[in-house]
């Protein structure tokens, strides 16, 4: 996974350190190796790369000086938001400048009555509920990484969480985004009313990676706080009930607020390290949350309770009081972070499957660790069949990382043969790059390539992620065989 | 998608690209009046339809272009789910590709989503006549630019929309709608602040000091609501009927004399002062304008309140029925319009003149 460092040039890295000091104060420009050190990775931290600079701008304005002048001069640049990104779409070029909107940490506006807030993108996700709470609203997308990633990368991203089977994910809460092309042209879209004339830009610019605009400004949709909120941890002794148990709720007619899975491996580590209370006995477990009116939730909950138990739960708990549960949810939140105690690495993985072949996926990841030699935890969102295998490695040890790459690779490919796909919320990046030539073909490539150019004409922003080079996929190897014939037939192989 | 469906559109597609010949694609043609005037030889969807995929505890299913959007809804109905963003056919023969190429969503937009929101994924021909295909048949994908969403809304203009997979929702346990009476402005303030706080509210309308409230949910949260709001309950054949002409545009309203106009505001935006009758939607964010006033005038009311106006209904549509774009979002539509049919042959103009 780890690519060649590329030397930085540092005549040119002095060349666009001036001609960005020209306007930035020098607080604002690093380039220096110990100043541009912290920004070698986001959250996928195998791979790595020190940029040529980084600018860290304070004002509008000087987003769009910034562009205008990488743009003139050539010079790509990498938005980066927290830098949590679980699919290096921050990582930096050696040539290039890391853009980081760290200190746009302004809410600007909170309109309680039209219940939208207005705040720059280096805002973290958790800090939007803080700041509406006292008006008894929040932002419904909780990534677990909340407390730390950024709303301008939640849009970049188009970022889940645990509770957006019922509330949806960053693209049904974020009404408007302002921005800059990377001519530095600015661009506004979306509006505070529920549509704006022409194509819906809006969608395209969520989850589009940083590569059609650096964000400015978000406004946020707020949602009011549900009166009242219970989980049920249910324990099943086997992988394939747990996963009908999933499609039997929903068979049921109910949306719950959240309906989390995690297999033993990951409930044990996880315990060790939050005591969040769970069964370590189950082979999985599911956490099943019903939110609304106290009437409405005692309604779900004993219907939710019904369902699982005939769907072969093996124990049924349900949260007595707020406390407890906000503590069966900090063990699925900080699943992640407890993975990362028990290995000296762990690779997350990130793919979706139609729920039905929930149990099939799980078991062949079951035969891939006996494949590879590697332990494999799974924590999921079942509800919208959101998988996140971690695969648990040490990347010192060389041949250890090669196997996590094939055996991740081997998992998202089964993801596209059950009609799913290689990411569903941590996106594309570097990361899934080659798997995006099995996932579209040559033409759907293209459009992507096309799109990009209406808003990127010289590909300079964010360039080399989310989106394959057609050469780059004739080159990977696996070529796509769809219907017995191979994809890309015009391009050279080697 | 079964190339055998789509190969005579490819042919029609690929034989108008070479000879720059403008195609109207038409499903059912309920949606002929919206947009700019539909032009060019016909390429009718309708034979292209059917359910291909659908499994309940999915959440998902996957139609057709040329699918009924009745029997789709029956068929969901049968199986106790929905569509819903609760589109509105405006006729009988109104289509699926229809329905998503325009965009429209009903009563249920403000709490529950727009057609766009439920997009998971689509096939199209484009204006090459190569079959595309975006997103997919999953809840969550951020796999490419999020195309498919784009489509809904695009009139067609981009693509012909063969195939298309919906997010679905159960349909609500219960529901009451409740009339209360209150002047405009308390009824656009109310609809707001009751929007912020946790009721199950499904639909609002205003009309003329009427004001109608729908509340979708478990029993007893629409109970709860309903003692807490008060007025009158409505009886559900009522209530159903009054949703409907709503939605579908046969109340008593829709058929003033005058133009049409759909005001997208913020739901916040005060009470709009421009000569003529409104019937309000959507907590506020949905004013529908029947008026003889200049176009020019009822944009810039729209524009001042941070929305922006469409000539929804008229005989006549002066400079266009949408909004005017600035420079820079028409430049981004004209190169998406070029990316996607270079020659320009789907659907030219219905959304905006230029393209
Ligand atoms: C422990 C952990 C748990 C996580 N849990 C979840 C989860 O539950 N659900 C989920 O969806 N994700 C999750 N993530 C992934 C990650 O937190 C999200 O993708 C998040 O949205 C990234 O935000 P960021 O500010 O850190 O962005 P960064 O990592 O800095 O950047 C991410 C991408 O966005 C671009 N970008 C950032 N800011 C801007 C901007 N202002 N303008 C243009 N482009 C920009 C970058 O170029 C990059 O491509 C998790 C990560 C970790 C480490």
């Amino acid at each position: 996974m780890g690519s060649a460092l590329p030397q930085i040039d540092f005549q040119k890295q002095k060349n666009v350190a001036q001609a960005l000091r020209a306007f930035l104060p020098e607080r604002c420009v690093l380039w220096q190796e110990e100043d541009t050190r912290p920004y070698e990775c986001d959250g996928l931290t195998a791979y790595r790369r020190l940029p040529m600079v980084v600018a860290l701008p304070e004002t509008e304005e000087q987003v769009q000086r910034i562009l205008r002048t990488c743009h003139a001069l050539g010079v790509p640049v990498v938005p980066r938001g927290a830098g949590t990104g679980l699919s290096g779409g921050a990582l930096p070029l050696g040539d290039g400048v890391l853009l980081s909107l760290a200190k746009f940490m302004r809410v600007v506006r909170v309109d309680p009555l039209a219940r939208i807030a207005v705040v720059q993108p280096g805002v973290r996700n958790a800090a939007i509920s803080d700041v509406v709470a006292p008006f008894g609203l929040y932002y419904a997308p909780d990534p677990s990484s909340q407390i730390a990633c950024s709303i301008g990368g939640n849009v970049a991203e188009n970022s889940g969480g645990v509770h957006c089977l019922k509330y949806g994910l960053t693209v049904h809460n974020v009404l408007r985004v302002k921005g800059y092309t990377m001519q530095g042209e600015e661009v506004d879209f979306g509006s505070e009313a529920l549509d704006a004339p022409g194509y819906d830009l809006l969608a395209l610019v969520i989850g589009s990676e940083g590569l059609l605009a650096v964000i400015t400004g978000v406004t946020v949709k707020l949602l009011p706080k549900t009166e009242a909120a219970r989980v049920i941890m249910a324990s099943f002794d086997d992988v394939q009930k747990a996963g009908d148990a999933v499609a039997a709720v929903i068979g049921a007619g109910i949306i719950p607020a959240g309906l989390e899975m995690m297999d033993k491996p990951a409930t044990l580590a996880v315990e060790q390290f939050v005591h969040a209370g769970y069964d370590l006995e189950a082979a999985v477990i599911l956490l099943c949350e019903s939110d609304g009116s106290v009437e409405e939730v005692e309604e779900e909950i004993s219907k939710m309770k019904e369902v699982l138990r005939a769907a072969g739960a093996t124990r049924l708990a349900v949260s007595r009081d707020e406390a407890e549960r906000l503590r069966f949810w900090s063990g699925r939140k900080a699943a992640f972070p407890a993975v990362g105690r028990i290995s000296p690495d762990y690779y997350c993985m990130d793919g979706t499957i139609p729920k039905k072949r929930l149990g099939e996926v799980l078991n062949f990841i079951g035969s891939l660790e006996k494949k590879y030699g590697l332990r494999c935890p799974n924590v999921f969102h079942a509800g919208d069949g959101n998988l996140h295998p971690l695969i648990l490695f040490d990347a010192n040890d060389a041949d250890q990382l090669k196997r996590t790459e094939e055996f991740a690779a081997e998992v998202l490919e089964k993801c596209i043969e059950v009609g799913g796909t290689i990411t569903g919320e941590h996106g594309v990046g570097v990361e899934k790059i080659d798997q995006m030539c099995l996932q579209f073909g040559t033409a759907e490539l293209e459009i992507f390539h096309s799109i990009k150019r209406a808003f990127d004409p010289k590909g300079l922003l964010n360039p080399g992620k989310a989106v394959p080079a057609l050469s780059r996929c004739a080159e990977f190897g696996r070529m796509h065989v769809h219907a017995g014939k191979l994809d890309h037939p015009a391009l050279p192989r080697f | 998608m079964d190339p055998e469906f789509s190969k005579g559109f490819s042919d029609q597609i690929r034989a108008a690209a070479a000879e720059r010949r403008a195609l109207r694609i038409r499903g059912g043609g309920t949606k002929d009046f919206y947009g700019n005037e539909p032009r060019g030889e016909l390429l009718d969807t309708r034979g292209c339809s059917g359910i291909v995929a659908y499994e309940p505890s999915e959440l998902v299913v996957t139609a057709r272009c040329g699918t009924l959007l009745a029997d789709l809804i029956e068929v969901l109905f049968k199986q106790g789910q929905f569509l819903p963003f609760e589109p509105p056919g405006f006729g009988p023969g109104a289509t699926l590709g229809g329905c998503v190429a325009a965009g429209l969503s009903g009563p249920r937009r403000a709490s529950a989503g727009a057609v766009r929101d439920f997009m998971l994924g689509a096939t199209i021909l484009d204006g090459r006549g190569r079959m595309l295909a975006f997103g997919g048949q999953v809840m969550k994908n951020v796999a490419g630019y999020d195309v498919s969403r784009v489509l809904a809304g695009s009139l067609g203009t981009l693509g012909l929309i063969l195939e298309i997979s919906l997010k679905l929702a159960p349909r609500p346990v219960s529901e009451l709608t409740l009339a209360l009476e209150m002047p405009q402005a308390k009824a656009l303030e109310s609809m707001n602040r009751w929007a912020g706080q946790p009721l199950p509210i499904s639909a609002t309308a205003w009309r003329d000091g009427a004001f109608e409230l729908r509340l979708s949910g478990a029993q007893g949260a629409v109970r709860a609501a309903a003692d807490k709001l008060g007025g009158e309950r409505v009886d559900s054949d009522s209530a159903a009927r009054f949703w409907a002409g709503i939605r579908e545009q046969s109340e008593p309203f829709f058929a003033l004399p005058a133009p049409l106009w759909r005001l997208s505001l913020p739901s916040r935006a005060p009470q709009i002062e421009l000569p003529g009758e409104q019937l309000i939607e959507w907590g506020g964010a949905l004013r529908w304008l029947k008026s003889g006033a200049d176009a020019a005038t009822v944009r810039a009311a729209a524009a001042g309140a941070g929305g922006h106006a469409t000539q929804f209904r008229a005989s006549d549509k002066p400079g266009g029925a949408f909004a005017p774009l600035p420079p820079e979002l028409a430049r981004l539509h004209r190169e998406l319009k070029q990316t996607f049919d270079p020659a320009g042959i789907l659907n030219p103009g219905r959304l905006y003149q230029e393209f």
